[in-house]
């Protein structure tokens, strides 16, 4: 039953219409996760004699059992963004003679083989070995690496427990930063007693128990929630949100781009993705701290011309690459209709513009870290606004995939493609760039003057801009039509 | 009113529409039936330009419709649900093809109290999404909305399908009464002959993307139909 599963899973991959597209993206990812177990591979090796330069005197297993707590939080947050929970169409095997618990088995068995499960074994299984020949005691250190391999799964099940529900990740985040401070403060000595707890795991092999028993229970769980939903009408169950309608008259003003403005914002703010979107941004304005906080950047590096286009514009890329893949569910509807493309245009080009105000207000606090990088990002939003807006749209003429509204946005990949990636460059390599070389070869203050130049030249230039990529979008029309029929994927 | 040329679509080499010539005039009631695959949804896709010819060309009130735009200001059309914006109430859907089309909320609102009845209170004041809505009141209001704005050319794929008795039967009523009294040309495609004899004036049979009958509607059409599609059957078993 299992192998007739899978290859049907099989089937479906490779016969999916965007499989060209998918296939590029799936190597891309591949190499990423390549890439990323390498690094586990050497970081598990060699976190024993880092732990024992670090912490001399201490024995390293004693550290990473004091850390294992964040370890785990850690691995459940990155599962929460990342790890696409398990889907099946199940409709179509309701009515054949299968076992309904077959179903279930297989779904949640084959997750037990997703890539996240092998993160924290990469890590230490290395970590084992070194320890092996360091002489520690061999059942107590394989009991271990069995405990472990039971935690990772219990969290890889208790991930599809809390089910992309945002309230229990900000409970974690919340303990996270509260176990940090504690910690931090000195007000209690969390690490050392939660540490003593794990390392119970390594001198007591039979606490081993305890993390399979979790394992099982996680397990069981998601089996019983499961299998209660192997129904045609599980979905319907769910509550119907009484809906509200909004007038939005204060869009009036706008004139002619009115009717598309209130369409936009109910859009944004009505569908789980642009929701989602929209916080997101809010959020990534913390980005900058990374950097800002670094003392090995001058206060006039390259990198924060980066980081000035990419808080000022992250609302800009996210939201404007995929225009008009958001619309895409009724695109061929506004194709019939006599709605003047350009207005169409024009009202998402200034739900941009406002956010990159916006953004840029809200980045005014980093003053704080000199006067260098309020000018800097000032200058990048004024290039976000005349440039790289008409350059996000034009890419966005390119799209030919149909986007779900519905489908939420953390770890959605629907309607990416290589372009996604490919637009990157011109977006964001190359004001960085130019700054740099300015920057390096003339002055500081004329690398920003001219950024803002181009800024102001692309904005003064706008309608007529915008006016040509019009003529693109009703060239593409029927290719954009076509493709975002296509439902799969 | 609308003026079919030499309009070809092939996928390929494989041939799904060859109209040679086809006018229809302003105010009728036209229908088109056909067999799966017969090309009726091509052919509204390309009197919409929603897809482009092979060759050839259609003209809607003399403007031609790959070409120019002006036509869509009087043309209205529901193809399928992919028509509807799944995340605006019915009432905002309405309102927002009447700004589309020129119409305030007063004038919206006037042409809905007209559909009361077809609605049977499932749509207007619900608190609910279109997306949220069952699939054959998704159609209605769908529909509905393709009647906003006074428009001269109504194209509607498929109408009959999967909607209640009751509403087949007051839709009925609504084509023909929008085709006599108003002089709007409506163009409905089907699989249901007695509907499609019961609505339109002329009737075409689409086979394989081409022309096999062009019938003025009269009593005798229904049983001419199902010869027409039964004996087909009956022929292609022989071979």
């Amino acid at each position: 039953m299992f192998k007739r599963f899978a290859n049907l899973q099989w089937k479906a991959f490779f016969r999916s219409s965007s499989l060209g597209k998918s296939l590029t993206l799936k190597i891309i990812m591949i190499f990423f996760g390549i890439y990323m177990l390498a690094c586990l591979i050497m970081m598990g090796v060699g976190l024993f004699f880092i732990l024992e330069k670090a912490f001399p005197d201490v024995d390293p297993m004693l550290k990473v059992s004091e850390y294992f707590l964040y370890w785990i939080l850690g691995e459940l947050a990155l599962r929460f963004f990342m790890q696409k929970l398990p889907v099946m169409d199940i409709k179509p095997l309701l009515l054949m003679p299968i076992k309904k618990d077959s179903i279930v088995h297989y779904i949640l068995g084959r997750s037990a083989f997703s890539f996240y499960n092998f993160i924290a074994l990469f890590l230490f299984v290395p970590f084992a070995i070194v320890l092996m020949i360091k002489g520690y005691p061999t059942l107590n250190v394989l009991v271990w690496l069995f405990a472990v391999a039971c935690i990772s799964l219990s969290l890889n099940f208790l991930n599809f427990i809390i089910n992309k529900n945002d309230k229990v990740l900000i409970g974690l985040l919340t303990i996270l930063i509260a176990f940090y401070a504690v910690d931090y403060f000195q007000m209690y000595p969390i690490k050392e007693q939660i540490g003593k707890l794990f390392h119970q795991l390594y001198s007591n092999p039979i606490w081993a128990l305890i993390p399979l028993t979790i394992a099982i229970i996680t397990y069981y769980v998601n089996y019983r929630f499961l299998r209660n939903k192997i129904y045609l009408d599980a979905s319907i169950k769910e509550k119907v949100k009484e809906a509200k309608t909004s007038e939005l008259g204060w869009t009036k003003r706008f004139g002619s781009i009115a009717p598309f403005l209130q369409l936009d914002l109910k859009l944004i703010w009505r569908n789980k993705r642009t929701k989602t979107q929209v916080f997101l941004s809010l959020a990534m304005i913390l980005y900058g701290l990374f950097f800002y906080s670094q003392d090995m950047y001058g206060s006039t590096s390259s990198i924060f011309a980066f980081v000035g286009i990419f808080i000022t514009g992250i609302f800009m890329v996210n939201f404007g690459q995929f225009i008009p893949a958001w619309d895409s569910e009724y695109y061929n509807m506004l194709m019939a209709q006599n709605i003047p493309m350009r207005n169409y245009l024009d009202s998402k080009a200034g739900l941009i513009y406002v956010s990159i105000v916006v953004m840029f207000l809200l980045s005014i606090p980093y003053v704080y870290f000199g006067w260098e990088a309020l000018a800097i990002n000032f200058a990048c939003a004024i290039y976000n606004l005349g440039v790289n807006v008409p350059v996000v749209l034009f890419f966005g003429s390119k799209n030919k995939k149909r986007i779900d509204l519905q489908k939420s946005a953390l770890g959605n990949m629907q309607g990416t493609s290589a372009t996604q990636f490919l637009i990157l460059l011109p977006l964001m390599v190359a004001p960085c760039l130019l700054y740099f070389v300015l920057k390096f070869f003339i002055s500081f203050e004329v690398a920003l003057a001219v950024l803002t130049l181009f800024g102001i030249i692309g904005f003064a230039f706008r309608n007529k801009i915008l006016d040509k990529i019009t003529t693109i979008y009703r060239i593409k029309k029927y290719g954009m039509i076509a493709g975002f029929s296509e439902k799969n994927n | 009113m609308i003026s079919v040329k030499n309009l070809t679509k092939k996928y390929g080499s494989q041939v799904v529409l060859n109209l040679e010539n086809l006018e229809i005039p302003k105010g009728q009631s036209f229908g088109l039936v056909g067999n799966n695959g017969a090309g009726k949804t091509t052919f509204f896709s390309l009197l919409l330009d929603l897809i482009q010819p092979t060759s050839g060309s259609i003209e809607s009130n003399g403007i031609s419709v790959s070409e120019s735009e002006e036509w869509k200001t009087f043309t209205s059309s529901f193809i399928d649900e992919s028509f509807l914006i799944s995340y605006l109430t019915p009432e905002e859907y309405f309102y927002f093809i009447g700004e589309l089309r020129g119409r305030n909320k007063a004038d919206v609102n006037a042409l809905l109290s007209n559909f009361e009845d077809f609605f049977h209170g499932e749509i207007l004041g619900q608190k609910k999404y279109l997306r949220d809505l069952s699939k054959g009141n998704q159609k209605k209001a769908g529909i509905v909305a393709s009647f906003i704005g006074d428009p001269e050319v109504v194209v509607l794929d498929e109408p009959f399908a999967n909607l209640d008795p009751t509403t087949q039967i007051r839709l009925k009523a609504i084509i023909k009464d929008l085709a006599a009294q108003k002089g709007v040309t409506v163009l409905v495609s089907s699989h249901d002959l007695m509907h499609v004899t019961e609505v339109c004036e002329r009737i075409v049979v689409l086979n394989k993307g081409e022309i096999v009958k062009d019938i003025q509607t009269s009593a005798k059409t229904l049983r001419e139909l199902e010869s027409f599609f039964g004996a087909k059957i009956s022929s292609g078993e022989e071979e």
